[in-house]
């Protein structure tokens, strides 16, 4: 009562202050001002550098000199002409594919495992998440580490299998497919956690009523898998495999530190080329036009998913 | 059709009992009710017989076979959900096939199958819809129709009604009595609701802290309760219970009348009733008030249908009656229901 009699009494000035003061209630106001820090993060730190690095793909910029000319799709057609760049795009594909093929698979026993109780499922479950907390450069030091040229662990097992006789070495990083196995390994070992965790919670809010129906209904373990649970979680699935594929495909960590591309471009993948010829080469349009490769495979990707997880929510 | 028995059945769960060595067994086709308030572990009994909770103590006989350590799947019985339950990701139609597919019966059968369950329960046109597009009462009649599709030895049913609104109810109600009476197919439910139990049940079997109190045909329930905790669970409102000694008396509202309305019968118990409130309903008029001269700490209320227009005056004390073949009396520290001696004399 007060409060309105004291802006009734004092003109024009008081009421600006009041709708001042009620700014922040209005929802055109609010909502603007809470996205905005996020907003120019975005801008910041993903909106500048994909810019500059279409502009620098359009260009003939290197670190040698001050030329910037725009050049059209010269530099494209230079990537693509690269002897190596075939089996570079294919190595992309197959890391990706096969890495995340892997996941869907393990991340869907995981999660049934880590759904059920036993004793020390909290510890499991820990244990499951730790690659995920780990940084992905510490996480791949040590793997580089257990699969090492002579003190890896794996010769140890081989030897005891007798796939390799005494002295002799697998050399996991030194061969092709076993460079290529221990790449889409240590990929798949990264994004397993992640996955597992959504699948997870996808299975747990499925309802118990559901569970118990088709359990009444007859159905043994297999087909409430296949019918009931996989089909009510692959949404979710979906979402997991989509992060998945974003991770593996753009990470150029696991290659850089564990072969480094090797051996002889083996294990390269796109990001890895791009940064060995942007950074380290100084042909920084060559780089940002590989790099560029990546686009619109993970537009399409991101789209078909979502639009699929859409669908599927739907029902 | 089969036979239910359950012998001894116990259920502990972490130091509480749910269940605590119930003897049931269901005759033949019968419709089995298990009433009882929330907790009293009537799911639990419908979930262990299903097969969904392992017993503590005792086994389940279904059909002559002991299925205690059976799965689900073993038991020829089909359960509906309080919830219904449906697939949500499967349309109606595959809905009902998931039950024939599991039992592994041919593929040509599946078709005939589906269209008499789906003609049984009338939801032919909703055949290809999935669970979101339909209302409660159709969600209902697809759970009834996968149920019935297997042709199972024993329905059981979880509160199927209670996610229905009140006068859905009803006619689902109607519906579900029809529906197994044409089927004939032994039934097991369980309610909280006893107006559901009164109408549905062949037979009730009440149910507290894990015991049955009693098991009988609804009439029996209801004017022959065994123990004060029958009396006072069935019936709205609850039988009326006055301490009299070391023993109990209790009487339905609705046999509570005014004198002048039923005039003086022999053996009658004739009492004076101080009125303190009264509700009128439509059909009945409900007036609460005590009985000082019997017990002046019970409330009593007495139901008098719209048919008895005696007038009613709050705080009077006026003369009412019950009639000698109403009465019932119980122990008054175990509860358990005794047989008459003599009627307390009028004050």
């Amino acid at each position: 009562m007060t409060e309105t009699a004291v802006t009734e009494s004092a003109g024009p000035g008081a009421a600006s202050a009041r709708r001042r003061r009620y700014l922040l209630d209005r929802k055109g106001v609010l909502g603007p001002l809470l996205l905005l820090p996020a907003v120019v993060y975005l801008v910041a730190v993903v909106g500048y550098p994909l810019v500059l690095a279409i502009m620098y793909a359009f260009s003939d910029v290197t670190v040698g000199s001050n030329r910037f000319d725009l050049v059209g799709f010269t530099t494209f057609a230079q990537a693509v002409s690269d002897p190596q760049f075939p089996k570079v795009l294919a190595n992309t594909f197959i890391i990706t594919g096969v890495s995340q093929a892997l996941v869907v698979v393990l991340c869907t026993v995981l999660a049934m495992l880590l759904r059920s109780r036993f004793r020390g499922r909290w510890f499991l479950r820990f244990i499951v998440l730790m690659p995920w907390t780990t940084p992905v450069a510490l996480g791949t030091i040590i793997w580089l580490w257990m699969l090492d040229s002579i003190f890896t662990p794996f010769d140890w097992f081989a030897r005891g299998l007798g796939v390799i006789g005494p002295g002799e070495h697998l050399n996991m990083l030194g061969h092709d497919g076993l460079a290529m196995g221990s790449v889409i390994a240590v990929q798949t070992w990264r994004v397993l956690p992640l996955a597992t965790i959504i699948v997870l919670a996808g299975l747990t809010s499925i309802p118990h009523d559901v569970h118990e129906q088709a359990q009444v209904d007859g159905a043994g373990f297999w087909r409430r898998l296949f019918g009931i649970e996989i089909p009510l979680i692959a949404p979710v699935i979906l979402v997991a495999v989509l992060f998945g594929i974003v991770f593996t495909f753009t990470d150029m960590t696991v290659v850089f530190v564990l072969t480094g591309g090797g051996p002889a471009n083996a294990t390269q993948v796109l990001a890895s080329l791009a940064f060995y010829k942007g950074i380290n080469g100084g042909n920084l349009s060559g780089g940002a036009a590989d790099a560029l490769f990546m686009f619109p495979v993970l537009l399409i990707m991101a789209v078909v998913t979502l639009r699929w997880s859409a669908r599927l929510g739907a029902r | 059709m089969a036979i239910v028995e359950t012998r001894g059945l116990r259920k502990e769960f972490a130091g509480h009992t749910a269940v605590d060595g119930i003897d049931l067994t269901t005759t033949e086709g019968e419709y089995l009710v298990l009433l009882g308030p929330s907790g009293c572990g009537k799911t639990t009994l419908l979930r262990m017989i299903a097969g969904l909770e392992r017993p503590t103590a005792g086994d389940i006989v279904i059909g002559g076979h002991v299925v205690t350590d059976l799965p689900p799947r073993a038991r020829q019985i089909a359960m509906v959900f309080q919830s219904y339950a449906l697939y949500p990701h499967k349309t109606v139609r595959k809905n009902i096939v998931f039950p024939l597919a599991a039992a592994r019966i041919p593929k040509q059968e599946w078709a005939e199958l589906v269209n008499w369950a789906a003609h049984t329960l009338g939801i032919e046109p909703l055949l290809e819809r999935r669970p979101r597009q339909l209302s409660g009462g159709e969600r209902q009649r697809v759970a009834l129709a996968r149920a019935l599709v297997r042709k199972p030895q024993v329905f059981l049913f979880d509160e199927p009604l209670s996610n229905l609104d009140a006068k859905l109810r009803t006619t689902a109600r109607d519906e579900l009595r029809q529906f197994q009476e044409r089927l004939g197919i032994t039934t097991i439910y369980v309610t909280h609701d006893q107006v559901e139990a009164m109408g549905l049940g062949d037979r009730i079997a009440v149910l507290n802290a894990g015991r049955v109190q009693q098991i009988g045909r609804p009439e029996e329930i209801y004017d022959d309760p065994a123990n004060t905790f029958v009396a006072t669970f069935v019936g709205t409102p609850p039988m009326n219970l006055l301490r009299t000694g070391d023993r109990m008396l209790g009487f339905r509202p609705e046999h509570l009348l005014p004198l002048s309305a039923v005039g003086e019968r022999p053996g009658q118990l004739e009492c004076d009733f101080e009125v303190s409130r009264m509700e009128n309903l439509g059909s009945d008029r409900y007036v609460y008030g005590t009985i000082p001269a019997l017990d002046p700490e019970a409330k009593v209320i007495a139901k008098l249908p719209s048919t008895i227009s005696a007038t009613v005056s709050l705080g009077r004390q006026e003369r009412y009656v019950v009639a000698a073949d109403r009465l019932r009396y119980f122990q008054a520290d175990s509860g358990e229901r005794i047989e008459p001696a003599g009627i307390p004399g009028p004050p």
